[in-house]
């Protein structure tokens, strides 16, 4: 993944990036427990210009029968994109793309899930795309792991996600479209901060085993800015403003 | 102990030592931590949190609120508002001499009946057994079903119960709670019935508030327009 777009520049002198951001800085998040009311959990994530909204169900019926396991309930994510979701329409039938993301973000919660206490049934996790803008799967899976809690489905720990990648031979936080596009290398991590497992880790590009090391570190860091904000928003939502 | 108690939500450490872990919460390493959002109770020897939400698990001797959505020639199928159908068996109602041939399950419970049964047996392999062959259990005729979160009942009830006994004393209205979260309130006043729902959606509404017995006690006591 060489440079593409050789008129954009990455990185300035001043260590400043394409939309103003320092190196170790992610983009601006807004996280918010709830708000659908027809779901049994759900979630909204701003993150940057992405916009992501989560519906979770269940435990619930499996449907059809046969996918059911007697011994845990499973887990089933849809990860889709609107149409208006990107510049140039998108059909809303699922992709090879949007299939992919859906099995990663799935395998990724999994580890947090305890769905073995629920066995014959299923919870289901929708994951709508309203505006993309680089780094879906990550918001996705944060928001994810905030609509499941709204839901109230037990988990070992919350699944915080940030991408961290390349670009102008520098490692960067939180990598936007611009440098997914042009820069050489992204890599989206999800995490579990309090049992500091990762649950999620790929790689799109070439990286030095000490550059890789320094990635895989800004990522969970990168995890950890999100985290915080998801227990701010299960706290907003539950606890209020801080009582008791 | 009131000073133990602590907002959690999953993956938070409520603590480390020598604790046993009891309802939702995990023993990671030495670190004892909670897997749902709740409030977290550290007790002598053992810790567990209440959740604050998700949906209604069936447990044995549970008394709950079902709804008929089918029959076989040999039992019934009940909404719990569970994850789980509850399972009435034939028996339970017709007695021993039930014969599959000669008696007709519509004849005593419709679909669409409520009934009040009790949780008889539930593991994880099987749907959850229910009886109403036992005192104030069965169909019921007459009253309002208001359907509220699972994790609220317990503030519904009140410590020994004294929250329900202050809208039942205010209004004159019977009411009976389900531990899945559905409520039928009877009451031979529509003012009664219409008081009494409203202070539980409000229980509902409101669980969290440390005030709430006073905030109902006044909503009661309010005696103009609701």
């Amino acid at each position: 993944m060489g440079g593409r777009d050789s008129t954009l520049v990455l990185l300035d002198e001043n260590g400043i990036r394409c939309d103003g951001r320092k190196v170790d800085e992610p983009r601006r998040i807004m996280i918010k427990a709830g708000g659908l009311k027809n779901a049994d959990g759900s979630a909204y994530i701003e993150f940057g210009d992405n916009k992501i909204l989560v519906g979770v169900f269940g435990p619930r019926d499996v449907h059809p029968k046969h996918m059911s396991n007697t011994d845990t309930g499973i887990l089933r994510v849809r990860y889709h994109m609107e149409p208006f979701s990107v510049t140039e329409r998108k059909n809303p039938a699922p992709s090879r793309r949007e299939i992919e993301i859906s099995k990663v973000i799935k395998e990724a919660l999994e580890p947090a899930v305890m769905l073995e206490k629920f066995p014959r049934t299923a919870v289901d996790v929708f994951i709508e795309v309203l505006q993309a803008d680089g780094g879906t799967r990550c918001a996705a899976l944060s928001a994810a792991s905030v609509a499941l809690a709204d839901a109230g489905i037990p988990m070992r720990d919350m699944v915080a996600s940030c991408a961290a990648g390349k670009a102008a031979d520098t490692i960067i936080l939180d990598v936007n479209n611009e440098e997914d596009q042009a820069g050489q290398a992204d890599m989206p991590i999800g995490y579990m901060p309090s049992l500091e497992k990762i649950t999620l880790l790929q790689l799109d590009g070439v990286l030095t085993p000490a550059e890789y090391k320094k990635c895989v570190e800004t990522g969970i860091h990168g995890c950890k800015i999100v985290y915080e904000l998801q227990k701010k928003a299960l706290n907003d939502k539950y606890f209020g403003n801080g009582e008791k | 102990m009131e000073s133990k108690r602590k907002y959690v939500i999953p993956g938070d450490v409520i603590t480390t030592g020598p604790y046993r872990p009891e309802q939702n919460v995990i023993l990671e390493g030495d670190k004892i931590i909670s897997t749902v959002i709740g409030i977290s109770e550290i007790f002598e020897d053992s810790i567990k949190v209440i959740p604050l939400t998700g949906k209604y698990i069936p447990k044995i001797d549970d008394l709950v609120i079902g709804k008929i959505i089918s029959h076989t020639s040999l039992s019934w199928e009940l909404d719990i508002n569970s994850c789980y159908v509850g399972f009435l068996p034939a028996q339970d109602v017709f007695g021993r001499d039930f014969s599959a041939h000669a008696d007709e399950l519509s004849s005593k419970l419709k679909t669409g009946d409520l009934v009040a049964a009790r949780i008889a047996n539930f593991d994880r392999t099987r749907d959850p057994l229910v009886t109403i062959s036992d005192r104030d259990l069965g169909k019921i005729d007459s009253g309002h079903l208001v359907k509220i979160s699972t994790s609220k009942v317990p503030r519904l009830i009140g410590k020994k119960g004294s929250m329900i006994q202050i809208i039942e004393m205010a209004t004159g209205a019977a009411i009976t709670i389900g531990q899945n979260g559905w409520v039928v309130v009877s009451c031979d006043t529509p003012e009664g019935l219409l008081k009494a729902k409203k202070a539980i959606q409000l229980v509902d509404e409101k669980a969290h508030v440390a005030n709430l017995t006073e905030q109902i006690k006044e909503m009661l006591e309010y005696k103009g327009e609701l």
